[in-house]
């Protein structure tokens, strides 16, 4: 089939035009000054953003830990449960999915607000209110809220394969369960961990509206700044594209170490 | 044995009440008759009234379809048409060009948004032409729907035997037609899920959207970001409500269909 | 597989049908295949909200021209996307600083006023304006000044000085003051409170005003925004900040509680409708510009946003609880205060750079 390598050329050039061209703008943009003379000084200006790097970092990291802790269960549960029950399970994750992520914010933002729906529950009980919303709390239970699911379908789509004999197997080789999970069906489900890690990692790390809806004015993240060195106020595409080219950066070294753990496996991120 | 089915479902319960409490507010306060999003003061279709005689969400959620179907197309045509040509390629070039589609899918969305901005309005300032609005849009959804196509139709190609092919092919039969009549239903199950990601990840984005549509065209999302910064009114609530019961329906009935096709010819469904 | 996809395309047609049924035109002129993109404020339209007049739907219907309607929420927001190149569209309604400044930069259209007879509605001190002297660029749309809002269940009757800016500094309400989050407006009420001119070039006295903004930022505690301090002051989220007079009446309609006063040397701005040069017909423009100064329409988008009008025929047929004193302050009041209008590039450059200093060390 040799011949046939011609009918990839449509993608190769729409790669270069629509890929690599801009991410090339991007740097050209980062190493250069408003007059397009060469310069480091945007890279070297990023120590002053270097609070909204390290929060976003952090927050990012702690979003992807608790969906892995709530949604690792999960993903075991339903790739036990019979097929039927795992269809439905999974409409009922994806459904929440197919709402816009901006409604789903929106609507912690209504619950968490100082005179929103739980503090007003709360008020009628003669409890607090509490201050949530504008916090680093919100945004990240909004991270978590909005990715887990992402979580959740790699890990299941990986131990649904797993076949039931392997369980039979380790049984009869005298493993009790918490063993069988643990030398059984973690290391197997590891390319889909991994998976999974990404897919709320990177966004996460790079929001900027749920730090909005959530985190008000004063919880802004990386994500918020070049956002606004874009199309805010003030715009300065030379240090925005040299932030931009720094988170880009940073999620690569990340992702390359949770390479490491992975064993190349190539799939597992496609499930649906 | 018991009792951790019973743990099992209640984690299970839990987990979809956090996924849903906030959806089912929101719904009820659709119908609430102030803007109050914390005290009921009865009922009202007051939201609904406005929503649906809102032109500008209307319109937003045309643009969102028009956008989503043809890059959905464009992208399935181009993106197949590119698995098919990466198979035949030279192990090299085909490396590369595998790590060049996975940079739209590993950046985060942010990144791609503005590098592409950047190349509109380049574009734009020099030439005059891809005046930022509906086309840029198009092409922008084009860009990050690709890669996720190729990869859903790669791995169908693979399991393939080629040599199907080059048999009809010897048997007389021309390239394009052997491909449609021997390849095309091999790989067809990879083409739907290639499809449908790209529909719903286009019709989904805020994130590129927001940097590249420029003012031609408003998106669903982006008429809902934009409602959500000055008086937030609750039709938002209303639309979500609409967007939920819609996509219910829609989810329902193909899990239904599924879950009957299944009993009726009881054996294991493969491709989910 | 096959039924999923029909399902999806079935649910897509259902979808479409909706959006169909709901643009339908009933009657009026024709479509000519005209369009026209307005840029405006977020909410600063009349537009058929519980049974109001739909102002853009108006002009469609009697014009035949389609009009595509998007926001911005800042001055700044909205020239950085025409700047860049971005957005390009054939009327805006930036307010007066900006307006002068896009002048300067050759961003804006001269206006054909033969096509726009109804500009005889608007009052003549409205008509050349400080920021555009010779009055061939923009017309009137709205104006109003900056006031304090404040939640009166509260905030003490005691700590209330409608002589000073002090509100906005008060300690005790640490966490639940907010902030203008552009520079020009928050600059602007350090300005008033330290009696200085709105339109400062001095160094001096802005480093000055930086400071009490860098005073203000614990009590501010990051509570920077702009048109969100509409649903903030609303829902309660927040018990004082500096707003528009004319977003009160709307607020007390759903939080009765909220007051405003004006204090010394506020700003009065002027939104007007202007259309920049990336314009693509600016007939359309000019019949659009020409229909909102209509008696009838400018009363509509008048009670809806509740701003004062340019146009003493509109004001006369509004009810009198909007045309009080702090909605039309008096012409003693308003010779205190102060119309922006653009600063220097260089003055502009200092007042980024001191705002972003503020931005990153406030977190």
């Amino acid at each position: 089939m040799k011949k046939d390598s011609w009918v990839a050329s449509p993608f190769m050039v729409w790669v270069v035009i629509f890929t690599v061209i801009p991410l090339g703008m991007v740097c050209w943009y980062a190493f250069t000054d408003a007059s397009g003379a060469f310069t480091f000084d945007n890279i070297l200006k990023i120590g002053t953003y270097w609070t909204y790097l390290k929060d976003s970092l952090i927050m990012g990291a702690v979003a992807t830990f608790f969906c892995l802790l709530l949604g690792y269960p999960l993903a075991y549960i339903m790739s036990r449960a019979s097929w039927a029950a795992q269809q439905t399970m999974m409409m009922l994750l994806m459904l929440p999915q197919w709402m816009n992520f901006l409604l789903r914010t929106y609507a912690w933002m209504t619950l968490l607000e100082n005179n929103g729906l739980i503090n007003h529950l709360l008020g009628q009980l003669g409890i607090g209110p509490f201050h949530m919303i504008n916090t680093k709390g919100a945004i990240i239970l909004g991270m978590v809220y909005n990715f887990l699911p992402y979580m959740i379908l790699p890990i299941y789509s990986v131990m649904e394969k797993i076949h039931s004999s392997l369980f039979e197997a380790a049984n009869d080789l005298g493993a009790d369960k918490l063993a069988t999970l643990r030398r059984v069906v973690f290391p197997l489900s590891l390319p889909g961990v991994i998976t999974g890690i990404t897919m709320v990692f990177v966004p996460s790390v790079s929001t900027f509206v749920i730090s909005k809806l959530l985190g008000g004015g004063n919880n802004m993240l990386i994500g918020d700044v070049i956002e606004r060195l874009f199309v805010g106020a003030a715009p300065n595409y030379n240090v925005g594209a040299a932030l931009s080219l720094v988170l880009m950066v940073l999620i690569l070294i990340s992702m390359a170490v949770m390479k490491k753990f992975d064993d190349g496996e190539e799939t597992g991120g496609l499930m649906m | 044995m018991k009792a951790s089915k019973l743990l099992s479902r209640i984690y299970t319960v839990l987990i979809f009440l956090f996924l849903y409490a906030p959806i089912v507010v929101l719904i009820v306060f659709s119908f609430n008759a102030t803007k109050s999003r914390s005290v009921w003061k009865g009922f009202s279709l007051r939201w609904y009234e406005n929503l649906f005689n809102d032109e500008t969400i209307l319109g937003a959620l045309w643009v969102s379809i028009e956008v989503a179907v043809i890059a959905a197309i464009v992208a399935t045509i181009i993106g197949t048409a590119a698995a098919v040509g990466l198979k035949s390629m030279n192990k090299k070039l085909r490396s590369v060009m595998l790590t060049l589609n996975n940079i739209p899918m590993v950046n985060p969305d942010i990144v791609t948004g503005i590098s592409m901005m950047l190349l509109f309005v380049a574009i734009f300032g020099a030439t005059g032409l891809l005046r930022p609005g509906f086309t840029t849009l198009v092409i922008a959804h084009v860009t990050f729907c690709i890669p996720y196509v190729i990869l859903s139709v790669l791995p169908k190609l693979n399991q393939m035997n080629p040599s199907i092919y080059e048999a009809a092919q010897d048997l007389g039969c021309p390239p394009f037609r052997a491909f449609m009549k021997v390849v095309m239903p091999e790989i067809m199950p990879g083409i739907i899920t290639g499809v449908m990601m790209a529909f719903t990840l286009s019709l989904d984005d805020f994130v590129i959207s927001y940097f590249t549509s420029g003012s031609t065209a408003q998106t669903l999302p982006m008429v809902i970001y934009s409602m959500t910064k000055r008086r937030i009114s609750p039709k938002v609530n209303a639309l979500s409500a609409v967007m939920f019961v819609i996509v219910l329906v829609l989810l329902v009935a193909i899990n239904a269909r599924q879950i009957a096709e299944q009993r009726r010819t009881r054996k294991t469904n493969q491709d989910i | 597989m096959k039924k999923i996809v029909s399902l999806v395309i079935s649910a897509a047609m259902l979808l479409s049908a909706l959006a169909v049924t709901g643009c339908s035109k009933d009657e009026g002129v024709p479509m000519t295949g005209e369009e026209i993109y307005v840029y405006n404020w977020g909410e600063y339209i009349s537009n058929g909200d519980d049974g109001t007049l739909d102002t853009n739907k108006q002009f469609e219907k009697e014009t035949g021209i389609k009009v595509h309607y998007l926001n911005f929420s800042s001055n700044e927001e909205m020239y950085a996307k025409i700047k860049s190149g971005s957005m390009t569209v054939d009327v805006i309604i930036p307010s007066d600083y900006m307006i002068s400044q896009m002048i300067r930069e050759n961003m804006l259209e001269k206006l054909d006023f033969s096509n726009i007879p109804n500009f005889d509605n608007i009052d003549e001190k409205f008509r050349k304006t400080s920021f555009d002297p010779t009055g061939e660029y923009s017309v009137p749309y709205t104006w109003g000044c900056t006031a304090i809002f404040y939640d009166s269940r509260y905030v003490d009757a005691a700590d209330v000085d409608e002589n000073s800016w002090d509100l906005l500094w008060n300690e005790k309400y640490t966490g639940k003051v907010l902030m203008f989050n552009n520079q020009r407006d928050a600059f602007g009420v350090a300005e008033a409170k330290l009696g200085y001119s709105l339109n400062s070039e001095n160094l001096d006295e802005l480093e000055a005003c930086y400071q009490e903004l860098v005073k203000q930022a614990p009590i501010v505690k990051g509570g920077y925004y702009g048109d969100e301090i509409f649903d903030k002051m609303e829902s309660g989220e927040a018990i004082i900040a500096p707003y528009y007079n004319g977003d009160l009446l709307m607020i007390q309609e759903t939080n009765e509680y909220v007051k405003g006063y004006i204090p010394p040397h506020a700003n009065t701005f002027i939104d007007s409708m202007c259309v920049p040069t990336c314009c693509q017909n600016k007939s359309a423009a000019e019949k659009y510009i020409n229909f909102m100064c209509r008696e009838d329409i400018a009363l509509a988008n008048i009670e809806t946003i509740g701003y004062a009008s340019p146009m003493s025929c509109v004001v006369e047929q509004l009810d009198e609880e909007v045309t009080g004193e702090f909605f039309y302050p008096s012409d003693e009041k308003l010779a205190e205060c102060e119309v922006f209008y653009s600063l220097s590039d260089e003055t502009n450059a200092f007042l980024s750079q001191k705002w972003e200093d503020l931005m990153n060390q406030s977190k």
